[in-house]
C-alpha cells in the first residue's frame, strides 16, 4: 500500500497507536472487561427485551394496551 | 406525617426506580468531568498551538491523559440505562415510541462516532498529524461529547415536557410530528445549557484540586499554577453561566412543572409576591403535612424573588401545592388551570375512550362509534396519566429531597463563584481588587500576613490546598443534586402528565430487579475503585510520565 495514501495513514495511526500503548493497555483491558460484563453477562442473562419475550411478534401494541389499561 | 423509611415499597416499581437512579448517578460521575476537562485541555492545547512553547505541550498531554482515563471508564456506562428501558420499563419504552428512539439513535451514530474517531487522533496522532489537525481533533472530541449530551438531554427534556408528538391509539405509541419541536424544545435547550455549564465547573474544580495537590507536594509548581489560572477563569465564567441558565431552567419548570417548583420551595400555599426560601426547616426524612401547614417552619425568604424567578414579575402568581390541587388560577399560557379532580376525571375519560376505541376497532364497529371514542381520547389525552391517580398525594413529589437537593445545588454554585473569584484575584494582579481581596482575607486570617501585598499561591498553608481538594466531592454532590431535583421533582411521572411510574414499569418479579440492582452496585463500586486508582496513579506520576505514554 502506498505509504502516503490516506487509508495507509489512517491504518498507521491506529496500528502504531495501539502498538505503543502503555497506560492505554490497562484502559482497554478495563473497557473490554466492562463490555464483556455488560453485553455477555448482563444483557444476555439479566436484561432480556421484555416485550420480545412476553408479546407475540407484531402484537406488542395489544400487549402494552392490555398492560396499560389493566392498571386503571 | 408519612415516614420515608416506612413508605419504601420493595416492589418492582421501587427497585426499578432505584436501579435506574443508581445507574444514572454512576454514569453522571464520568460525563461532567469529560465535558469539563475537554474544554480546559482544548484551551491548553490552543495556547500551545499559538505559542509553541514545550511547557504548554506538556500541560496539554498531561490533562489529556487524565481526560482519557475518565473517558475510558465512562464508556458504555450509559448503555445500561437503555437495557433497563427495555427490560424494566417496557410499557414506557413502547409508549414513548420513536420520540425517544430518534435522539438516542442520533446520539449513538453521530456523536459517539465523532467522539471516538477524534479521540483516537488526539491520543495517537501527536506525531502523525499536523498540529492544526491535532488541535481540531482535540476540540472535536470535546464537541462530540457535548453533542452527545445534547441528544440525551433532548430525550430527557421530552419526558419533562412532551412536545412535537401525537399519540396513536392503534400502535399505542407517541409518534413524532415535528422533529424540530422535539430537538429544539425550550426545555431541552435550557437543560442542555445548564447541564454543560455545570459540567465545566466540575472540570475546573478537578483541575484546581489536582494542581493544589502538586502545590502541597511542592512539585510541578509551574504546571499547577498555570493550570489553576486557566481552570479558575473557566470555572468563574461557567459558574455565572450555570447561575443564569439555572434561572432559565427554573422559569421553565415554573411554567410546565409547577408541582416540581412547589416541592423545591416547600411551597404549600402560593400567591403573588412570593419570596424565594433561603432556608426553612423541612425534615429530611418525612413528607411534610402540606395540606394542614401554611408554610414550612422557620422559613426565611428573599422577598419577591420566587415571583421574579418564576414569572419575571415581582407581583407574579406562583402556585403552591394546595393551589395546584384546587386549580382555578391563570397558568403560564394565561389559561385557567383545571383542578386536579378535573384532570383526574378527564384522564379517566381518556383511558376509557382508549379502551373503547380499541375494542370498537377489534369488533369492526361503525366508523362513527370509532371516531367518537377517538375524539374523546384526543380531547383528553393531555391528562391521560391523571386517570391513574387514585390518591392526590401521589402527585406530590417527596418534598424534602427536592427542597434540600435544590439548596445544596444553589448553595454550592454560590460557593464556586466565590471560590473561583478569589483564586483569580489571588493569581492575577487585577488593579485594586487583588490587593483589597488579599488584605481582606489576611485580616480574617484566611491568608497569612505578609509585608507586601504579593502572594504566591505556591506558598500557602496546606489547609488551603486541602480545602480545594475537598471541593471535588462537593462539586459532584452539587451536580448530582441538580439531577435529583430534576428527576425526583417530576414524580410520579415518567412522561409528564401522560404516564406515571406504576403504569410504565414491566410486569416483572421484584426479586429479579433487586438482584440486578445489587449486581450493579457491586460492579459500579469495583469499576469506580479501579478508575480512581488509575487516575490517582497517573496524577502521582505527574506530567513527565505523560510525555511518552499513550
Amino acid at each position: 500500500m502506498n505509504k502516503r495514501s490516506f487509508l495507509y495513514r489512517v491504518y498507521d495511526l491506529y496500528a502504531d497507536g495501539f502498538r505503543h500503548m502503555t497506560l492505554g493497555r490497562t484502559l482497554w483491558a478495563v473497557i473490554l472487561i466492562k463490555l464483556f460484563i455488560i453485553f455477555a453477562v448482563l444483557k444476555l442473562f439479566f436484561f432480556p427485551d421484555f416485550l420480545a419475550t412476553h408479546a407475540e411478534e407484531g402484537g406488542e401494541a395489544d400487549y402494552v394496551a392490555t398492560e396499560i389499561l389493566k392498571n386503571n | 406525617m408519612t415516614n420515608l423509611l416506612l413508605t419504601i415499597d420493595t416492589g418492582t416499581i421501587d427497585w426499578s426506580r432505584a436501579q435506574f437512579a443508581l445507574t444514572a448517578i454512576y454514569h453522571w460521575l464520568f460525563v461532567p468531568l469529560t465535558l469539563g476537562l475537554a474544554l480546559i485541555m482544548g484551551i491548553m492545547e490552543t495556547i500551545w498551538y499559538r505559542t509553541r512553547k514545550p511547557f504548554w505541550l506538556t500541560m496539554s498531554k498531561f490533562w489529556q491523559k487524565l481526560f482519557g482515563i475518565n473517558f475510558a471508564m465512562g464508556v458504555a456506562t450509559g448503555i445500561i440505562l437503555e437495557f433497563e428501558f427495555g427490560t424494566n420499563w417496557s410499557n414506557y419504552s413502547w409508549f414513548v415510541g420513536d420520540i425517544f428512539g430518534a435522539p438516542l439513535a442520533i446520539e449513538g451514530i453521530v456523536a459517539f462516532f465523532m467522539e471516538s474517531t477524534f479521540v483516537a487522533v488526539m491520543f495517537f496522532g501527536w506525531k502523525k498529524v499536523s498540529a492544526g489537525f491535532h488541535l481540531a481533533s482535540t476540540w472535536l472530541t470535546g464537541l462530540g461529547a457535548t453533542f452527545s449530551a445534547w441528544w440525551i438531554l433532548v430525550a430527557n427534556a421530552w419526558m419533562q415536557y412532551p412536545v412535537g408528538c401525537e399519540f396513536n391509539p392503534d400502535t399505542m405509541r407517541n409518534e413524532m410530528v415535528s422533529f424540530l419541536d422535539v430537538a429544539l424544545s425550550p426545555f431541552a435547550i435550557g437543560k442542555f445549557c445548564h447541564t454543560v455549564t455545570s459540567a465545566w465547573i466540575i472540570g475546573a474544580v478537578f483541575v484546581v484540586a489536582v494542581s493544589c495537590w502538586y502545590l502541597w507536594k511542592k512539585r510541578e509548581v509551574k504546571l499547577a499554577k498555570e493550570s489553576i489560572k486557566i481552570a479558575a477563569v473557566v470555572g468563574l465564567i461557567a459558574s455565572f453561566a450555570a447561575a443564569l441558565t439555572g434561572h432559565v431552567s427554573g422559569q421553565q419548570v415554573a411554567k410546565v412543572q409547577p408541582m416540581k417548583l412547589a416541592a423545591m420551595e416547600a411551597l404549600y400555599s402560593g400567591g403573588t409576591e412570593q419570596g424565594l426560601t433561603a432556608i426553612a426547616w423541612v425534615n429530611p426524612f418525612c413528607q411534610p403535612d402540606y395540606l394542614n401547614e401554611e408554610s414550612a417552619p422557620l422559613k426565611i425568604d428573599m422577598p419577591y424573588a420566587l415571583s421574579i424567578m418564576a414569572t419575571d414579575d415581582p407581583h407574579g402568581f406562583v402556585p403552591g401545592i394546595k393551589d395546584i390541587f384546587r386549580g382555578g388560577y391563570k397558568n403560564a399560557k394565561g389559561e385557567l388551570e383545571p383542578s386536579i379532580d378535573e384532570k383526574i376525571a378527564r384522564g379517566q375519560q381518556a383511558i376509557t375512550a382508549l379502551a373503547a376505541y380499541r375494542q370498537a376497532k377489534k369488533d369492526g364497529a361503525d366508523d362513527a362509534i370509532v371516531n367518537q371514542q377517538l375524539s374523546i381520547l384526543n380531547a383528553n389525552m393531555k391528562y391521560f396519566g391523571y386517570g391513574y391517580i387514585k390518591n392526590k398525594a401521589d402527585l406530590v413529589p417527596f418534598i424534602p429531597i427536592n427542597f434540600w437537593a435544590f439548596r445544596i445545588m444553589v448553595g454550592m454554585g454560590c460557593l464556586f463563584i466565590v471560590f473561583f473569584a478569589v483564586i483569580i484575584l489571588l493569581t492575577f494582579n487585577i488593579p485594586y481588587l487583588s490587593v483589597i481581596t488579599r488584605r481582606l482575607l489576611a485580616s480574617v486570617h484566611l491568608l497569612p500576613e505578609t509585608e507586601t501585598d504579593n502572594y504566591d499561591i505556591a506558598h500557602l498553608p496546606a489547609w488551603h490546598y486541602w480545602a480545594a481538594i475537598a471541593l471535588v466531592p462537593l462539586a459532584y454532590i452539587a451536580s448530582e443534586s441538580g439531577w435529583l431535583v430534576a428527576e425526583f421533582g417530576r414524580q410520579p411521572w415518567t412522561i409528564q402528565d401522560m404516564l406515571p411510574t406504576w403504569v410504565s414499569v414491566s410486569d416483572l418479579q421484584s426479586g429479579s430487579v433487586m438482584l440486578t440492582f445489587f449486581l450493579f452496585l457491586i460492579l459500579f463500586t469495583v469499576l469506580l475503585g479501579v478508575e480512581i486508582n488509575i487516575l490517582l496513579k497517573q496524577i502521582k506520576k505527574g506530567p513527565s510520565a505523560s510525555q511518552n505514554e499513550k
